[in-house]
């Protein structure tokens, strides 16, 4: 707690360090307030001010923004970079793990998210397990560590999966009709089923011993502590709605079980991750509060994906459900916002609902709307400067802030590149001469684990 | 029969007009790309085929008038490589048909195995694709690219130009951090220098090999064209030899994939020396070899501009880049959506040029590489790719840019006949919308 608070600390005066930014005579995209024509203020990591004339105090970083749109930080509700693992794929429930422990603070797709917009992600385990492990929801401030860039009060999570990828390791390679070889239980959606409700029976037993051991200590009787289970311990946070449950998903069937697997166990799934086929059980997501979030356009690349339509996250939103767009991959994270002016044309909705899909829907999901997500004074600066409209294929993203602090700059890394290409050249040629003299030992290259493997 | 042919053509004319491949389009802006676009103007359509575009043409009398008065007229864009029709579910074996067995098979066509009932089809051309090239693939030919109207009853009403190109996977070096480089070989793990020389020794060893082996297949096609032409004594047909006749001759592009400097370098000389003509595809380093690419005249298809960068160092906005440097130099380029479950991108084929136009390719050369390069590239300009008389009708009409995400393609035209926009997406859309 005393380490949280030094972080904070430090992080806070960081910000300080910043001198405040106006962006003037700019069409501002609040998302929650409409589009204002005019200025935008950033002081002190937070939205100061937004209206047609906003005073500025001295030292003022000015910055003209005619013919150009100012809008939130873009929220990816599910990501897998930054992590050096993604599944522990050796049992079916590995709620013990989690992808807190293995963020690579360098994956320069941080730098790539944060070039196409994206200044918040939500970092999940993969899908290979019917319970998979923990997650957590990070700022993507580059060149920070990975405890600085940890996203300050956000909710934990923990990721479940449903459908063809926790069944494929128990699948036998014999085809169809062959038994199962002795691979991992579930082989099927039933015994996906299964393993969840196991699972969770195990938890509600584990958390009564926990609470009649603390109901002795508070009466002051002696007692001894039952023994910590790390598996079960997440799955009790979810039973507690201490953990959010951020669930792939897929066919129209499997939803449903899992809905009412939380039902019968009494705790709620925050979000429903591809859930390809939510247009179909809409009415049932809905009813249960619970979020969606899917893709604009994916479809047909495995075949619980075949009856996957670009016009979901519009039926999910005209039928009231909470709805965001992710990427799940490190390059379709570059273009959320292209992503989201499809759903303009498939479904029809408005481009501030478009736009909600990628900002405040998912702040919502993972309950950090309060602090990000859309253009309000008091809320963090996690701003982006386009020069276009941001639901335009022709336009890109110029700016990023974070906090008030700017982490991406286009025209300063087209002016840096020169620079940089030298310093490559000189570093290869050093660590060349070095190689001839029998040296050596250094690392010769990062191929980041999480990018080129897709998770979907 | 041919006279009965011709006496009732007349008559059924009188009686129901001329057939549904033959209309007037009158009061929508053309874009022809093959000239400054014409406001307010005429395109007439007979039997498929364009028969006159301009400004207050004279419309035929027994043609019926289509209004597209506010909208926008262009040729139908090209998908100038993918695999529609060729793979229906990705992770389905059985549902793909792209990669034969064998280094060499020049012989096999991908027209053949594409699927006309492929519900890929009508999704793609929802968004105004209406030809596509179909590729097949595999470690070095694959196959011959078909090119293929996104309409038709039957494989043979669907093909354009069913052998446009042999695929060629150019032999390559590439490390791991590239597509195609390492292939789960685990010596090519470059964490240390040691193992990334192993790697490299391993990798150059096949490379040397792969590309004796393509040497040896082309010398061997020169051979057996001697013997061919010599009528000699107890020749014996070789599909696969013979299928190589027109691209030593020169008559028939190879379409050669080399993503990095040195393949594309490699490829450039290699072509040279073996004299045949080639195309690059998926040329992601084009950009560094602009000067060669131009002096020898050769067509770049480039992959998808929402990509990632090849290397880790490299600039973040590399591949949005590349068509505009490609424009400069004046190399002649389309684009691809080919990657990895290519069947499920070929949709997004304009957001792919809309990219470009962000970050410095001029609108005019993003809609012309979807148009009218992609089919000179194929080698079929003089059928389609423009909005010009004598050229099929394949027509998209659209209420807005055809490179925005936002617009809608309100009319498509293929061969001059109206192509349903409906697909099973939209269908399931209307179904479920409607759930109570």
């Amino acid at each position: 707690m005393k380490k949280l608070a030094l972080l904070t600390l430090i992080s806070t005066m960081a910000f300080a360090a910043d001198a405040p930014v106006l962006i003037q005579n700019a069409t501002i995209l609040t998302i929650t307030n409409g589009t204002v024509k005019g200025s935008i203020l950033l002081q002190d990591g937070k939205i100061a001010a937004i209206g047609d004339k906003v005073m500025a105090p001295p030292g003022t970083v000015v910055i003209d923004g005619a013919g150009k749109y100012v809008m939130p930080g873009i929220i990816d509700c599910h990501s897998h970079i930054m992590a050096e693992a993604i599944n522990e794929g050796s049992v079916s429930v590995s709620s013990m793990v989690g992808i807190p422990d293995v963020l690579n603070p360098e994956d320069i797709a941080i730098y790539r998210a944060l070039a196409g917009g994206v200044t918040t992600a939500n970092i999940l385990h993969g899908s290979a397990n019917s319970i998979g492990g923990k997650t957590i929801v990070m700022k993507m401030r580059w060149g920070k560590d990975a405890e600085e860039m940890k996203f300050e009060g956000a909710m934990p999570g923990i990721k479940f999966a449903l459908g063809e990828n926790p069944k494929r390791a128990g699948q036998s390679a014999g085809g169809r009709g062959a038994a199962p070889t002795a691979g991992r239980y579930p082989a099927t959606r039933m015994g996906v089923e299964d393993v969840i409700r196991e699972a969770f029976n195990d938890a509600v037993a584990y958390k009564a011993t926990w609470d009649f051991y603390n109901a002795r200590v508070a009466k002051g009787e002696v007692a001894i502590p039952p023994a910590r289970d790390l598996k079960l311990e997440p799955l009790v946070e979810v039973l507690e709605g201490k953990r959010l449950v951020h669930a792939h998903c897929y066919r129209q069937d499997e939803i449903l079980m899992l809905l009412h697997v939380a039902d019968d166990y009494h705790f709620k799934i925050r979000t429903l991750q591809h859930v390809l086929e939510g247009y179909k059980v809409a009415k049932e997501i809905q009813e249960r509060g619970t979020g969606a979030s899917t893709f604009a356009d994916w479809w047909a690349y495995k075949i619980e994906a075949n009856d996957a339509i670009p016009y979901n996250a519009a039926i999910l939103v005209k039928k009231g459900v909470l709805t965001s767009l992710n990427s799940d991959d490190a390059e379709l994270m570059r273009h959320l916002d292209k992503e989201a002016a499809k759903t303009v044309k498939y479904g029809g909705l408005t481009e501030t609902e478009a736009l909600s899909l990628i900002t405040i829907n998912p702040a919502k999901q993972l309950m950090i709307d309060k602090k990000v997500g859309s253009l309000e004074v008091g809320k963090d600066a996690d701003v982006l400067l386009y020069d276009g409209h941001p639901l335009s294929n022709f336009s890109k993203v110029t700016k990023v802030w974070i906090d008030g602090h700017e982490y991406f700059d286009m025209d300063q890394d087209v002016q840096d590149r020169p620079k940089k290409e030298a310093e490559k050249k000189a570093l290869v040629t050093k660590a060349a001469a070095e190689q001839r003299l029998g040296g050596g030992g250094g690392r010769g290259g990062n191929n980041s684990a999480a990018q080129g493997v897709p998770q979907q | 029969m041919k006279s009965l042919i011709l006496f009732l053509l007349p008559a059924a004319l009188m009686a129901a007009g001329a057939g549904d491949d033959s209309f007037v389009l009158r009061g929508a802006t053309v874009h022809t790309m093959a000239g400054a676009e014409i406001a307010n103007g005429t395109v007439i359509v007979r039997s498929g085929k364009i028969i006159g575009v301009g400004k207050n043409l004279a419309v035929p009398k027994d043609l019926k008038v289509i209004d597209g008065k506010g909208l926008q007229v262009y040729p139908g864009m090209i998908d100038a490589g993918t695999q529609v029709g060729l793979i229906e579910i990705n992770s389905i074996r059985e549902s793909e048909d792209t990669t034969e067995i064998g280094k060499f098979n020049p012989q096999l066509v991908a027209l053949t195995a594409v699927n006309p009932s492929s519900e890929h089809i009508p999704v793609t051309r929802f968004n105004g694709i209406t030809t596509v090239a179909t590729m097949p693939e595999g470690t070095l030919i694959g196959g011959q690219v078909s090119l293929i109207h996104l309409d038709g009853w039957t494989t043979d009403e669907m093909g354009v130009k069913p052998r446009a190109g042999l695929q060629l996977h150019f032999p390559t070096i590439a490390l791991p951090g590239g597509r195609g480089g390492g292939g789960g070989n685990p010596d090519a793990d470059p964490s240390s220098p040691l193992a990334a020389a192993r790697a490299f020794t391993t990798l150059k060893q096949n490379y040397d090999k792969e590309m004796a082996e393509l040497n040896a297949f082309f010398e061997e096609a020169h051979r057996y064209k001697l013997a061919k032409d010599a009528k000699m004594v107890g020749f014996k047909p070789d599909l696969k030899l013979d299928a190589m006749i027109p691209v030593i001759d020169g008559k028939e592009p190879i379409l050669v994939t080399a993503r990095r400097e040195r393949e594309i370098r490699d490829a450039i000389t290699w072509a040279d020396k073996q004299k045949v003509k080639i195309i690059l595809i998926d040329a992601a380093e084009a950009y560094k070899v602009t000067k060669e690419i131009k002096d020898h005249n050769i067509p770049v298809i480039l992959g998808p501009t929402l990509a990632l960068p090849l290397g880790e160092d490299s600039d973040y906005d590399q591949a949005y880049r590349t068509p505009a440097a490609l424009q400069k130099a004046g190399i002649e380029f389309s684009f691809a959506t080919l990657t990895g479950g290519s069947n499920l991108a070929s949709r997004n084929l304009p957001y792919q040029a809309g990219q470009a136009v962000a970050f410095g390719l001029s609108h005019d050369d993003a809609i012309r590489a979807v148009t009218k390069n992609a089919a000179d590239i194929w080698g079929v300009g003089d059928q389609i790719g423009t909005v010009e008389e004598g050229k099929w009708a394949d027509l998209l009409v659209v209420d807005g840019d055809p490179l925005e995400a936002q617009s809608q393609i309100k009319m498509l035209f293929i061969k001059g006949k109206p192509v349903d926009l409906d697909n099973k997406q939209k269908d399931l859309y209307e179904k479920y919308l409607n759930r109570p």
